[in-house]
Order: structure tokens, then sequence, then C-alpha cells
């Protein structure tokens, strides 16, 4: 359990709003409002899985992604032919048992090492060795856990197995994507957010709405794919997840 | 840099906007490509978008009329995760804070990600003074600061007004850069560079687009990843806020960062949306170690509950500025604010005060386009309008030259003598300056106007004496 933090100057800050609102300090729990408008939850609504993933096919296009298709069968071969698109190794990966119930094993700790491919599996008990390690590598692999149809972004929960910087220290980046935890938009995964966190009492340190790679317009407006984060980035939805 | 980023005087600047004809390219070809793409995204691809507009403005009015009880429940839930929350009145208070911070890890390399409250509170001059080495790492921000410090002209472009020679030349000057000009290689130099520094820094200083009440989060959104980068690798990091940045939960959150991106830039989303709660968890490799988050008033309590409460509705999406006709011709400098537009014309006073920004409202041809184009509906020519109104009844301060026709008017309309007279004379006193019926070369207070149009000549024959003489039978 972490420590409890600090708050300062907080009484006189807040009587000086309430002041300014002509009323008292608001202190009790004030009622959830019930929202005049609600069009967040219109986009979309109905559609099946092989819409949504059309729909994000379409957008991908958009955000300069590429996108594969896949069933369990065909992943590690999609996953090998992405990865050497990308020229190979250095490959970082997050500690999750789902790489070896998807048939990944064999790919990555026999195959790719005995190609020279180095494979780094995120490991909390080496502490700051991981950012080193995923500050050298090419390419970065996650998985993920809701998936936004409408603009095609992926979104992952960090936790001591998956570190954060997998996402933006590698030069390129792969997610893959199941196709069950597609969803229509942002609206579906704020809800499960909060269920998360009235169940558990907890969230997550981190959570990344990704949509493709790092991008800026800063010089004359021109779009440069590429900044900070990954210059590449590729989804996988695997159909039978 | 402080809110004002300019001591000459408000005309001195707009002329000089107007003869900088790459600036005013830039943004007017900003201002269409942007136009365009947030048309796509909004009314084009929302056949309800009214209604998003509506939600987005309902949410934004109940945190403003409950802003204590959202700040207190904020405050609580990060102290619950362990984070520090310093609640800061004033600029000075904002920065004594982090200097402590600053002071008490002994850092002296920090990297920062695009803030507009920072530089609001000139948080970067106080930590130079301390002696630390501050990195701005939003690339059009690096641009600018390279560039010793030049002011920011857009809040969301903030380098709109440079050209990538100017830009070239820059890197070149300070960074050691031998390349091209080309977009992609300068980019890339910067990413190389900054990557240097990313990975050496002691602390990482953001801002903040919404903070979630509820469970004590905050919310980045960005395109470069900078800003996942400065809240990964150092192990302090301190986020202002501007107080009226918060939402009730994560369902309020997804609205609004929705309605910024389609706003700002045209996108669906940005390529990251970072939602970051409390310092690292217990086992966790990457994430800071310690974080504090200061929450800044700095003239904002005073907005609230006046006429002008709607404009701390603001989500800083920049969209007003996008369709501002004023600003696409005199561009960001001239507004002397680091928040330029309609926006910044109705902010800017109210943040900074009259004294400095007093022609700021008059920046505007009151056509309401910003209005029409806010995704959280400020009505922000409204408010531009109020500030005139406040500027001339209780300030006293109304232009010089709106001050003495007023006055002339209001002597020659006392009395009907001097009306009949005055009146009567107009047509003789302007008639060295008529050609035909116009007037195009003015003198006085018509000068400004006819710089740039005619203006048509008083009439031979005065209304009045049209009209008598009509009644007699004449035409």
């Amino acid at each position: 359990m972490a420590k409890i933090g600090t708050i300062h100057n907080r009484d006189s800050f807040l009587n000086k709003i309430s002041k300014s609102l002509n009323r008292p300090r608001l202190t009790g729990p004030i009622p959830r409002p019930e929202w005049k408008y609600q069009p967040q939850h219109e986009v979309f609504k109905g559609a099946s899985p092989d819409e949504l993933l059309d729909i994000m096919k379409v957008h991908c296009q958009k955000i300069h992604t590429n996108l594969y298709e896949t069933d369990l069968k065909g992943l590690p071969d999609v996953l090998n032919e992405v990865v050497e698109g990308y020229g190979g190794g250095p490959v970082v990966i997050s500690k999750d048992e789902r790489f070896s119930e998807w048939g990944l094993d064999s790919l990555l700790k026999k195959e790719w090492p005995s190609r020279d491919m180095a494979v780094f599996e995120w490991d909390y008990t080496l502490g700051d060795e991981n950012v080193r390690r995923a500050e050298q590598a090419n390419v970065g692999i996650t998985i993920s856990e809701i998936t936004l149809a409408e603009s095609a972004t992926v979104v992952l929960f960090s936790d001591k197995d998956h570190g954060r910087t997998i996402n933006f220290l590698p030069a390129t980046s792969i997610m893959l994507i199941p196709k069950s935890t597609l969803v229509p938009r942002f609206t579906q995964a704020a809800v499960k957010m909060r269920e998360i966190h009235q169940q558990t009492g907890r969230v997550a340190s981190c959570i990344n709405f990704i949509t493709g790679p790092s991008n800026s317009a800063d010089i004359e407006l021109n779009l440069v794919v590429g900044v900070h984060g990954p210059i590449k980035a590729s989804y996988i939805v695997i159909h039978d997840l | 840099m402080a809110m004002k980023i300019s001591t000459e005087k408000f005309n001195d600047r707009v002329e000089q906007g107007i003869h900088d004809s790459f600036m005013r390219g830039a943004v007017a070809g900003a201002q269409d490509g942007m136009g365009v793409k947030r048309r796509v995204v909004t009314t084009d691809e929302l056949s309800n978008w009214e209604d998003w507009r509506n939600h987005a403005e309902e949410i934004r009015q109940h945190v403003l009329a409950n802003l204590d009880y959202y700040l207190e429940q904020l405050s609580e839930n990060i102290a619950q995760r362990g984070g520090h929350v310093f609640f800061a009145q004033t600029k000075e208070e904002a920065n004594e804070y982090i200097r402590g911070v600053v002071q008490r890890k002994k850092a002296k390399k920090i990297v920062k990600s695009k803030s507009m409250v920072t530089e609001e509170i000139s948080l970067n001059a106080m930590l130079e003074e301390e002696g630390c080495e501050v990195v701005e790492t939003d690339l059009g921000e690096y641009i600018l600061q390279l560039d010793d410090h030049d002011p920011p002209s857009h809040i969301v472009v903030p380098a709109l007004h440079k050209n990538k020679e100017q830009i070239r030349d820059v890197f070149a000057q300070k960074i050691g850069y031998t390349k091209t000009s080309t977009p992609e290689e300068l980019a890339y130099h910067a990413r190389v560079t900054l990557r240097e520094k990313f990975l050496e820094a002691d602390l990482g200083i953001t801002g903040c687009n919404f903070a979630v009440a509820e469970t004590g989060s905050f919310c980045l959104v960005t395109n470069e990843g900078n800003a996942d980068l400065v809240t990964a690798l150092p192990k302090t990091q301190i986020t202002v806020m501007g107080m009226e940045r918060l939402v009730p939960t994560f369902e309020e959150m997804e609205v609004l960062v929705s309605m910024l991106t389609r706003s700002a830039v045209g996108q669906k989303l940005t390529s990251y949306i970072t939602v970051l709660t409390g310092p690292r968890e217990e086992l966790d490799v990457d994430g800071p170690e310690e974080f504090h988050l200061v929450i800044v008033d700095n003239g904002r309590s005073d907005i609230l509950g006046t006429e002008f409460q709607s404009i701390l509705q603001c989500i800083r999406c920049g969209a007003c500025i996008n369709v501002c006709p004023v600003y696409r011709h005199i561009g960001g400098h001239s507004y002397g604010s680091i928040y330029p537009g309609p926006v910044g014309a109705v902010l800017s006073p109210l943040l900074g005060g009259y004294d400095d920004f007093k022609e700021l409202p008059y920046a505007s041809t009151l056509c309401g386009a910003c209005t029409e184009v806010c995704p959280v509906k400020i009505p922000l020519h409204q408010l531009l309008h109020k500030h005139r109104q406040v500027i001339v009844e209780k300030e006293g301060k109304a232009p010089f030259s709106e001050k003495m026709l007023m006055k002339a008017f209001g002597l020659g309309a006392a009395s009907p003598a001097l009306y009949n007279m005055g009146s009567k004379m107009a047509p003789v006193a302007m008639n060295p300056f008529t050609v035909g019926d116009k007037i195009s070369k003015g003198p006085g207070p018509l000068k400004a106007w006819t710089e740039i149009r005619e203006f048509p000549a008083p009439n031979k024959e005065r209304f009045r004496d049209w009209f008598k003489n009509r009644e007699k039978g004449g035409e």
C-alpha cells in the first residue's frame, strides 16, 4: 500500500472559490448529475464485431498504421513477417502469459534468438535495466486490453509486468489485438475504467490510449511521422480471440 | 515566459504582424487546412454535433458550479495514492512550492511537456534561476526555446510563425545541425537530441488537460509521445494544472478529450491520450517515484461568479483562433499574450489586467465565428463585447480617439444650435478631403478608416432640409 500523500493550502483556496460562487463550501457528496445530452452512446450503437473491425481498418489508413488480420494458427508467421519488415530485433515484450497461450513461445524463445534476434521480456526484478533494454530495442510488442474501433486506438494498462516505456522507447511498435476487445469508441473504455475502479478501488498508474505511431505537425504544419515515440506502428488483429 | 510576451504597443505589434508576409501566409494556410479537418470530424461526421457541444457545455458548467467539491475530491484521491497536492493561490506560491521540490530532490536536469499554465506562471524563469537546465520537449516549444525563447503564436501550434528555413538556421546555430530544412530531418534530429535529455532527466514537468476527481487521475493529450517519456523516465514528476481543468469521472473526461482533439487538430483522437494516477505502483519499474500536483488559481477565482465565468469552460483547443478573421491578419504575437485569438482577448485582460491588455477586446469584428465553433459553447464574442462595456463604463479606458469622438458628439448633440451648425458645416469642413462623393484621405479620427477604405462624404443636403423641402412639394 502506497504512503498517503500531503495536501497543502486547501481550505483557504477552496473557501475563496465558494465565496466567489456566493455560497457556502460544498462538503458532502453531490449526486452524479443527470445529463440532458448523451450523444456519445449513439456512435456505432449495435455494430457487430465485424462491422467494428471494418470501421477500424478504414481509420488505420489515416493514422499511418498497417493492420494485419490472422487467426491464432497464423499468428507466429504474421508476427515474424511484421518484425522482419521492421528490420528484426532487438525485441522487447511485456511479461504476459498470453504470449505463451497464443502459441508464440517457439518464435519468441527459440526461433528469433537462434537467428540472433534478441528478445527481452520485461522483468521488474531487474529494475532500470528494463528501460535500458527498451531504449535499445528496435521493436516493442504489447497486447491491447480494449480496442476503440472509431479511432483505431489500443488501450494498455501499466503494472509491474507491463512497463510504460515498451510502447515509447523502441523505434517501432506492434500491438496484438484480440478481436473480442473491439468496442465502438472511447465511451465504452471509459465506462469499463470506471467499473474497474469501482470494483477494485484501484486504477492502473498509467493507462495509455495509443493511436498509431508518434507524429508532429509543428514545422509548417507538415505531418512528420515518428517524433519521440515509435516511428512506425502495426496492429495484428487475432480473429479467434 | 510570463503571460505578457511583449512590451511594445499594441498598434506597433499589429503593424509588424500585418507586414510579416510569411506569417500571414502560414496562418491563413493553417486556418484553412485545420478548418477543413475540423469540419470533417465534427459537423460532417457527427450529425448530432450540437448535442455533443451541449453535453460538453453542461459538463463544464456543472464542474464550475461545484468546483470546490470536485477539487477537494481530487486532492483526497491523489493523496490516497501517495501523491502530494499543493493549492497555489498565486503564481509566486506555485513557483515557491516547485522550487522547494527541486531543491529537496537536488534536481538539475528537467524535461517538460507543453503546458500553457506553466508559461502563465513563468515557471521556466524560476527553474533557470535555480541553475536547472529546463528542456521543452514538444517539438514546437523546443524550437521556440532554442530560438532564445521566442514567444508562442498559437496555443496548439506554437511555432506556426516560423518557416522551416528559419528552424534549420536555429538548429544549426544552437545545436550544431548540419542537414537540410526538410521537416523529417529536422524532427529526427530533435528526436535524437531530446532522447538523451529524457534519459538523463531527474525531474519531469507536465501540464494537465483534464484531472478526474473520482479517481485522482489526470490525462495528457499529445501526438509526439513526449509527455509519455516526461512522465515515465524521471524519478520525480510535477504536474501543474489550472484549477478549473477537471471533470467528475472518466466518463466526462472521455467526452471532453474527444471534443478537444476534434476541435483542436481535427483528429478523432490524438496519437497518445495518457491517463496517469499518482506515482508508480510499488513494483513498477518506470513512472515517477514521487508525484506532485500543483493546482493554480492565479486570478481564476476572481472570474468565478462574474459575467465572465463561462470563459473558465475553455478546454484550450484553439478552434476559436483557427476561425478568427482578425487573428488571420495580425497573427499571434500581436496579442502580446501567451493566449492569443478570441480566447486570449477574453482571458488575458481577466488574468493579466486591463492595463496591459485593454486593446485586445477591440481586436475582434464581433462576427461570432469563434462562438459558433467553440466546442464548449463559450459566448466568446459576447464576452468581448462585455469587456468593451467594462473598459468604457467602469475602467474609463476607452481608446483615445473613441473618447474624443464621443465627447465631441456629446457636446454637439447637447445643444440644438450647435447640432444645427455642426450638421450644416460638415460638408463644408470635409470639402478639401472629398473627391466625388467619397473621402479617401480623411483627417483626425477618420484617418485610420480611410487608410484602408473610402468613407462616404456627408450629403450636401441635410435630411431635415430635404424633408422640409419635400413637404413643400420639392423633390
